[in-house]
Formats: structure tokens, C-alpha cells, sequence
């Protein structure tokens, strides 16, 4: 699938003013530097009890751009493409390096370590930007409508959004990389609200997203699932404080995935600031888990054709049956750790650093109702809150929401407790996957359990 | 969706002196600042007639209220890694937005640039929402001036400025001082100076200009094979005067402080016990427990746990909680919000009873009361909402070490590293990442991380002792609501709550 025309002009003209960006810096005598140049659209609209409230539209734009010189490192950005105040912006970032530093590690991949082909992956919809306010309007209400018919319990709602965005940008370094790269995202959120005893308003939030626009479901279907999720947590109330198996529902999964993530970054490896520092090759999980990063899934929401430094990439395999075969690295960390890079950089035009494009764990065979089977009395989570993670030392502790399993059944809807543990010992107590694993999100994980977690309630 | 406070970075708190006062400024010392955004003077400024035009252009097609929010930001940073500065950065970014009010309906367009044809662009498109309808009669724009409690500022926002003072390298020195099991310190300093432009259909035109400045520390300490993390941070409203009072040597030695303490920690227990907070930084307890509830816009629709509660208990009596824009130099200080509206302290909670929301204009109006001076955004790419200041409880009676005695077994909370609430049915969790367990009334352990979690009208209840020490946390607060980040401060006395929810892991 090819981008439209009028794309591929914009990223000619993004292309020229990289290009006269890198000469001038040349002109200047830098030793090395990245320029990123992209623009974007954007629309967002939300209604509410049936009325507009709001109607957002603009366009934005932005040049970034990091210098090396001397081992010395700056990196500013502008929105200003005049060539005069684009002459005198370079001219400043090139100043500015000389308040650094330098750092023999911190020059950019070798020239041909850089590709000039990669994949087409279809992360454009040219169907995107076509999506005027009324269109939108119209969605976001049949959203609402929906939820607010859904059940007589559902007594209002917080709103309704559809938004969408596209965006061009093209990464063009001192090495000889040109990327080119354009992307489309959309998405329609609801929020129904259920009264509850004391006071208490139970919130039921659904989304759906994605970068083709004829992926998303259906708006009456979002409104009703968030409907659904409202009056589900109706009583929800605290259980005994005590160790119990613990279900994490895919949403709340994917949360645990992302912390590993965080921990597997060469950034974090080398800043001491992750405990698997030092334990490639060990088994840091049940072997249960395999955990992949993968740039290249056709529409992905976290793909990407090259990487930040103009890489080449492709999958990774992070943890394999339980055990750590690889960091995800930039150039910066992997020549800290002494390892190869993976092309896992983002940040070009910035500081590139490491960073995950499709991150998940790689999905089981039973259906997610198979995880309930056996538990006699345990959790089931659907929600977490707060920021309780230290990835030095993984500990980990967390607010939750979601269901007592007893006898391998859902029943009462529990809230306002905690669940705790330490992460690589959450790792290797996950004793199944289940295999309804969907790439809605750039890190995304299928539903799983965990044989024992400590619960903080009554 | 739940909103967050998170520290920027690392976390607060330099352990030598407190660095301000929560004394209100002496507006008629403050000289008035000249800022240096192009929209205040030279070839692009904005004056009062460019200004009405665009606002012309936004009514065209209807509304009651329109009005452009200017804005221009310069920022340096540093950031040192290792002992070494690995990156200066920083620059300018500069824009204005057009918003449309018709009822609660918002229209909203925003250009990069201050060309009169993509302001009038901008102004078109945002009028969109207008369909055809009576515009409010123009109102002849003023000029108005408001006093600052911001420290007055001489210097220029440049890593220049930042890297001659050596503020990263003091800091760096006095953490690996410390101890010899520190083996890694890194370190960053932001300053910002943020100018804005407000100009309203209702003929406000007014000016501000808002510094900012930010260090963050943090160190590893590492004792054979255990590996852990310390961090200290602070700043404000301020440019670097903020270091007079707070040495950058404070926070190096606090961030070790930290990490060595927590070579030695050992497991938070779990379930329900009572708990004490800490001065300062426990702030953020009422920030989730009750600050976001407050926020009028969930009250107008009705999604606030807090819904209809004006005037009934919400707390124990001994609980007065206010929101405070004037606390010099403090992080959430506001001489203006960013609607134009010179805000007041505003009374939430006294003695237990629910006062008042936080209101922007649009909030406001539905309730039939006066903007509070509430409406804040992260930048001229976004809309404004109602949003906290600093937001505190004030001092009781009680020792603070009394309080402490007073507890057989529970929890002493310290710092944290964020927290979250669910507005709706008001859980709130704030992630502890310095505490120590109380037996018999005495601090013994020093507790690994872990979560609080709580629900906010039902903790509140069982306040039961409030200190006379109350304290301002040291400015690093970030609070995020629907996207938009904006900074916040927090404060408040030592106060023993009977009963909250503690994650750990120990049983």
C-alpha cells in the first residue's frame, strides 16, 4: 500500500530542509549530527450527555536536531522553519556544545552500519485525515448513546472522544541516513458512570484504537463494553489481606510486561538501574514466558521501519522459555555494555536512547477462562493504579481492581487493595498464558497467573 | 481515566533547611519583570487592536467568550551522567491559542508562529463550533497589570548561565562524599522562563512571567550484591537563587542518604493499619485524596465522588485543606491563571466541611460563581481545565512526636515517589519510597517501597492528630490530568490517619 501523493511532497520538502540543515551544520565544522523534521494533524473531539464540548484542530510542526562535536554533545529543537532562523538556531546548538563534556562514546553508528532500504509496513491510512469534525461527532455520540442505553444503572457518562492524528517525519544524519518514514492513528474512548452505595461513582472506561481506521470496532460496541465495565465493579468492596493466586486480566498484564520492558533497556542496564543487570543468559522467569520485541508486525502500533540512529531492525527475542538472551540497545549503551546494538534507538533529532517498538509476551494456548480452572480462591485483576516499581531492585506494589475467583469462577467485585510482590519473582511464579494476546498497544500482553501474590486489604 | 502526580525525576526534598517560606509576597516590592517574548514589544507584538481582530474573527460566527493565550518558552538543561555533563539542551518554543466558547462547548485552534494570517487562521477554525448565533457585543480591550510573586529575575535562561555555577558537579561531589558504597550519581538541572500573553472578549489583556527551575539527584549505592537507589530534588518558582537556600551539596548528600538507608530496608507488611505522615511531601495525599475530586469539572458532570457535597462533612474536623496560587517561589504559584483571571486562596475543605471547587470560566458559569482562577494548561497547544495550585492542610495542635508515640504498630511515611486517584469512587494510591515501620511507638526499620491505598472522604475521616510543623514540600511535583502536565506544589503538617491500606509484602 502506497502513501498519497501529497505525502510523499510534504516528505520531499521535510527531506530538503534536513538536508540544508546537515549542510549548514557541515558549514559549521560539526563533527556529527542528527536532524529529525516532522509535521503532524491533529483532530479531537468530545461529547457529552449528547453535546459537543469540544472541537480541537491543528497542525503542528518541529525540527530536532543533536550535535557531536569533539565528543561533545548538544541537541535543542524549533518550530521555526525560516531559513534565516534556522541558520541562527544551528549556529546556537553548535555553541551550546561546548558547555559538554566529551565523551568518546558518544558519536553516532559507523556509515555503513546504516541501511537505505527497509520494509513498508503499513502504518498509514490515507483515510485518516479525511475524517472531518462532524464525522467525528457523530461517532463519539453513537459511543456515548450506547453506554448511557446500555443498562438502566448507568446513570452518566464522562464523555465521549474520538480523536485522530497523522504525522510525517523524515531522520536524516551526518552518516549518509535519509529515513523517511508516516503514520495514522486513531481511536474512540467512552466513559460510563454507575452510582453506587455511599457516594461512590463506578467508572467503566473501553477504547478502541488503531492506525487503519476500519480496524476499530464498532461505536455502539465500545459504549456498551464501557457500560459493562461500570456496573461490573457495582459493590466492589476490599478482601482479607493474604497471599493469593492472582489472575492479571490482558490490560492489567500489559502493565507488568511494560515494567520488564523498562528493566531490559540498555539506558537502565547501564545506569545500574535495573536488577537484571549482569544476568544475560540466566532464567529470570517461568518458562512460561518468552517476551518479544518486534518492529516490523504490518500496521503495529509500535512499529517502526528503522530505528532512531538508522538502524536496521527486526524481531528480537528479549527472553526465551524463561531465559534472558537479550538487552533492547542503542548505540550510546550498547558500547557502555560492551554488547552489540539491537537498533532499538528512538529519540533521533534528541538524545537517542533505547527504547521498545512492539514489546509483548508471546501468547499461550488456553483460552483465558483456562486460567480461572483450579483456582480455589483468588484474584482476578482488571485495573492497577499508582507508580509502586523500583526497577534497581523490582520491587513492585501496586493498587488494583477486578474479581475474587472462588472455585474457579468470577464472583464479587473487589476494590481498594494492593498487590505486591517482587518482579523477578512474579516472573518465575507465572505458571500459565493465555492466548488472547492483541496488538492494540505498542506493548501488549495475553491474559496470565501468577501461583502466589500478597493482597493488602481489610 | 484516573489523574496522577508524579515527581519529575527523581524525588524531593533537600534533608538541610527548609528553602521558603509559606509567607504571602509583598507585592509592592516586586518590580515588574520585562520579559523578552516577541508578542510584548518589537516588529511582532501584540497590541490591542491585533489582538481584537483576531478575536473578531473568532466570534464571527457566534459564541459568548473567546480569548488567545500567548506564549513563549525558553528553557537550558543539563544533564551530567557518571560525574560528567553528557548533554546540554534547550531552546524555544513559542505559539498561540485560539479558544471559542459557546455554552460548554470549546472550540479550539492553535498556530506556531505569531504571522497574522495563521492567527486569523487559527481563529477560524476554532469558531467552527459555532453554528450561526448571536457573538457577545465586543468589549474595548485593557491592559491590565497584576503583582508578582514570583522572585524577581536578572539573569538569562542559558546552559551558559547553568554550567559556569557548576550546580550538577557540587552535587555530584558531595553524593560520592558521602560514602564509599555510592558507586553512580547522575544528575539534571532545568531552568524555564515561561512568558505568556492572555487576551479575552471580555477586555483582559494580561501578562506574565513565570521562571522555573529544577535539580534533580540520584545515587546508587551498592553493598555486595544488593544494589539500590537514592534520589533528592528541588526548585520553584525561581531562577538560581533558589540554590542560596538550598545547596546543590544538600541534595548530592540527601540522594546518598537515601540509598544507603535503603541497603537496609526491609519489607513493608500489608493490610489495614494506622499510619503518619511525614511533613512536606505527604502533600500528596490530599493532592489525590481530595485536590482532583475538587476540580469543578467533575463536579459539573457529576463524575466526582465529591458530587454535591458542598457544605457536608468530608473530613474529620480537624482538617482544613486550601489551595494557595501566592506561596513565593513554590512550585504551583499563579499571578494569573492562564484564562486571564487573577485567582484567589481558595478555602476547600475547613474544619471537615466542603467549601468550594476549583472553577475555570466554564465550570464557573454552570454554578452561576466567579472563576477562581483555576484554569490552567500545559501550553498554548492545549485547552484550559481546573486545576490545583499548591494545595495544603493546615497545622494543628499536636507534637509531632506525640503523634508518633501514639501508635502501637503502624507505618511513618516519608516520601514518595507519585501517586494516582480514581475520581469517581475516590481510591486514591501514593507509592512510598521512604518509610519506616512504628513499634510501640517508636520508628524502627527503615521499609522497602510500597503502595498506600485508600479511599479519600473515608481516610480523611480518620485523621485523628494534625501537627503544628506543617511544611511546603521542595518544589518537584508534576501533576498530569487528561494529558496535560502543569506543575504543582503541596504541603502539610505530621498527621496520623487510624486506618489506611498499606501494599507490602511481609503478612
Amino acid at each position: 500500500m502506497s502513501r498519497p501523493r501529497a505525502i510523499e511532497k510534504n516528505l520531499d520538502h521535510l527531506v530538503s530542509i534536513a538536508e540544508r540543515s546537515l549542510q549548514r551544520l557541515r558549514e559549521l565544522g560539526v563533527d556529527h549530527a542528527e536532524v529529525a523534521v516532522g509535521t503532524g494533524r491533529e483532530l479531537e473531539v468530545t461529547v457529552r450527555q449528547g453535546e459537543v464540548e469540544l472541537v480541537k484542530e491543528a497542525g503542528s510542526s518541529g525540527l530536532g536536531v543533536r550535535v557531536v562535536h569533539d565528543g561533545r554533545v548538544a541537541t535543542s529543537s524549533t518550530t521555526d522553519f525560516r531559513p534565516e532562523a534556522l541558520d541562527g538556531f544551528l549556529a546556537r546548538v553548535v555553541e551550546m556544545a561546548d558547555v559538554s563534556e566529551p565523551d568518546e562514546l558518544a558519536a553516532p553508528p559507523e556509515p555503513r552500519e546504516l541501511v537505505t532500504t527497509w520494509p513498508e509496513l503499513e502504518l498509514f491510512d490515507p483515510a485518516t485525515d479525511r475524517i472531518r469534525a462532524a464525522r467525528a461527532i457523530k461517532l463519539a455520540t453513537a459511543g456515548e448513546r450506547a453506554a448511557l442505553r446500555a443498562d438502566p444503572r448507568i446513570t452518566t457518562s464522562e464523555g465521549a472522544s474520538f480523536g485522530r492524528s497523522s504525522g510525517c517525519s523524515v531522520l536524516a544524519t551526518s552518516g549518509g541516513f535519509v529515513g523517511r518514514n508516516a503514520g495514522t492513528y486513531q481511536s474512540l474512548v467512552v466513559q460510563a458512570v454507575a452510582d453506587d452505595e455511599g457516594g461512590k461513582k463506578r467508572k467503566g472506561f473501553y477504547w478502541s484504537g488503531g492506525r487503519f481506521f476500519e480496524e476499530l470496532e464498532g461505536a455502539a460496541e465500545v459504549g456498551r463494553e464501557a457500560a459493562s465495565r461500570a456496573v461490573a465493579q457495582l459493590g466492589a468492596r476490599k478482601i482479607p489481606t493474604g497471599r493469593y493466586p492472582v489472575v492479571f486480566e490482558k490490560n492489567a498484564a500489559r502493565a507488568i510486561v511494560g515494567l520488564v520492558a523498562s528493566c531490559v533497556m540498555g539506558d537502565a542496564v547501564y545506569r545500574h538501574r535495573s536488577y537484571l543487570e549482569g544476568r544475560l543468559g540466566d532464567t529470570i522467569a517461568s518458562s512460561a514466558v518468552t517476551l518479544i520485541d518486534d518492529p516490523l508486525i504490518p500496521r503495529g502500533p509500535g512499529s517502526r521501519p528503522f530505528d532512531g540512529e538508522g538502524r536496521k531492525v527486526g524481531k528480537i527475542r528479549v527472553v526465551g522459555k524463561g531465559v534472558l538472551r537479550s538487552y533492547l540497545l542503542d548505540t550510546y549503551s550498547a558500547r557502555k555494555l560492551g554488547l552489540r546494538p539491537t537498533g532499538s534507538a528512538s529519540g533521533g533529532g534528541g538524545v537517542p536512547h533505547s527504547s521498545t517498538s512492539n514489546f509483548y509476551l508471546a501468547p499461550g494456548r488456553v483460552g483465558p477462562e483456562g486460567l480461572l480452572r483450579g483456582v480455589k480462591r483468588g484474584l482476578f485483576v482488571t485495573r492497577m493504579m499508582g507508580f509502586g516499581f523500583d526497577p534497581t531492585t523490582g520491587n513492585f506494589s501496586r493498587g488494583a481492581e477486578g474479581f475474587l475467583i472462588e472455585d474457579g469462577e468470577l464472583t464479587q467485585p473487589v476494590g481498594e487493595i494492593t498487590v505486591s510482590r517482587n518482579l523477578d519473582e512474579l516472573l518465575k511464579g507465572i505458571d500459565k498464558v493465555a492466548n488472547d494476546l492483541e496488538h492494540k498497544t505498542s506493548i501488549a500482553s495475553p491474559s496470565f497467573r501468577v501461583d502466589e501474590m500478597t493482597i493488602a486489604g481489610s | 481515566m484516573a489523574r496522577k502526580a508524579k515527581r519529575s525525576g527523581p524525588s524531593p526534598k533537600a534533608a538541610a533547611g527548609r528553602p521558603r517560606s509559606t509567607k504571602k509576597a509583598a507585592p509592592e516590592g516586586a518590580r515588574r519583570i520585562r520579559g523578552e517574548a516577541p508578542f510584548v514589544s518589537g516588529a511582532q507584538a501584540i497590541d490591542a487592536t491585533l489582538a481584537q481582530r483576531v478575536l473578531d474573527k473568532a466570534l464571527e460566527r457566534g459564541g459568548h467568550f473567546a480569548d488567545l493565550y500567548f506564549e513563549y518558552r525558553r528553557s537550558a538543561s543539563l544533564s551530567m551522567e557518571d560525574g560528567k555533563v553528557r548533554t546540554a539542551g534547550g531552546g524555544i518554543d513559542m505559539g498561540m491559542g485560539v479558544r471559542v466558547v459557546v455554552g460548554s462547548a470549546v472550540g479550539y485552534a492553535y498556530a506556531e508562529s505569531l504571522e497574522p494570517e495563521e492567527m486569523m487562521r487559527a481563529a477560524e477554525t476554532a469558531s467552527q463550533i459555532a453554528k450561526a448565533g448571536a457573538a457577545v457585543a465586543p468589549v474595548a480591550i485593557r491592559s491590565r497589570r497584576v503583582k508578582s510573586v514570583y522572585p524577581v529575575l536578572d539573569e538569562v535562561v542559558d546552559v551558559e548561565g547553568l554550567a559556569r555555577v557548576e550546580l550538577l558537579r557540587r552535587a555530584d561531589r558531595a553524593a560520592r562524599a558521602h560514602d564509599r558504597k555510592i558507586k553512580r550519581v547522575d544528575a539534571s538541572l532545568v531552568a524555564v522562563h515561561k512568558e505568556i500573553l492572555v487576551v479575552t472578549s471580555d477586555g483582559v489583556m494580561v501578562h506574565d512571567l513565570r521562571p522555573m527551575v529544577r535539580i534533580s539527584v540520584s545515587a546508587v549505592a551498592r553493598r555486595g550484591k544488593r544494589t539500590e537507589v537514592g534520589s533528592s530534588g528541588g526548585g520553584g518558582r525561581l531562577g538560581l537563587g533558589y540554590f542560596e537556600s538550598v545547596t546543590p551539596e544538600a541534595h548530592g548528600q540527601e540522594a546518598a542518604r537515601v540509598a544507603l538507608l535503603n541497603l537496609d530496608s526491609r519489607p513493608a507488611p500489608a493490610g489495614t493499619m494506622p499510619v503518619v505522615l511525614g511533613p512536606g511531601d505527604s502533600g500528596i495525599l490530599l493532592h489525590e485524596a481530595v485536590g482532583h475530586g475538587l476540580e469543578a469539572d467533575f463536579n459539573r458532570k457529576r463524575t466526582s465522588n465529591y458530587t454535591d457535597c458542598i457544605g457536608k462533612p468530608v473530613a474529620s474536623p480537624l482538617v482544613t485543606v486550601v489551595d494557595d496560587p501566592y506561596i513565593v517561589g513554590s512550585r504551583g504559584s499563579l499571578n494569573v491563571d492562564d484564562e486571564g483571571v487573577v485567582p484567589k486562596e481558595h478555602r476547600l475543605i475547613v474544619d471537615g466541611k466542603l467549601r468550594a471547587y476549583m472553577h475555570d470560566r466554564i465550570s464557573a458559569e454552570y454554578f452561576h460563581l466567579r472563576p477562581s482562577g483555576s484554569g490552567r494548561r500545559e501550553s498554548f497547544r492545549h485547552v484550559t481545565m481546573p486545576r490545583m495550585t499548591n494545595t495544603l492542610m493546615l497545622a494543628g495542635h499536636d507534637d509531632p512526636q506525640d503523634i508518633i508515640r501514639s501508635v502501637e504498630r503502624g507505618v511513618y511515611a516519608v516520601k514518595y515517589s507519585g501517586g494516582q486517584v480514581n475520581i469517581s469512587n475516590g481510591d486514591f494510591v501514593f507509592s512510598l519510597t521512604e518509610g519506616y515501620l512504628i513499634e510501640d511507638g517508636k520508628l524502627t526499620a527503615p521499609l522497602k517501597g510500597a503502595n498506600l491505598i485508600g479511599n479519600g472522604p473515608e481516610a480523611l475521616r480518620t485523621v485523628s492528630m494534625v501537627g503544628h510543623d506543617f511544611q511546603l514540600s521542595d518544589g518537584m511535583w508534576t501533576c498530569g490530568k487528561d494529558g496535560q502536565s502543569v506543575p504543582v506544589g503541596v504541603g502539610m503538617p505530621t498527621v496520623k490517619l487510624d486506618q489506611l491500606t498499606v501494599g507490602g509484602t511481609a503478612v
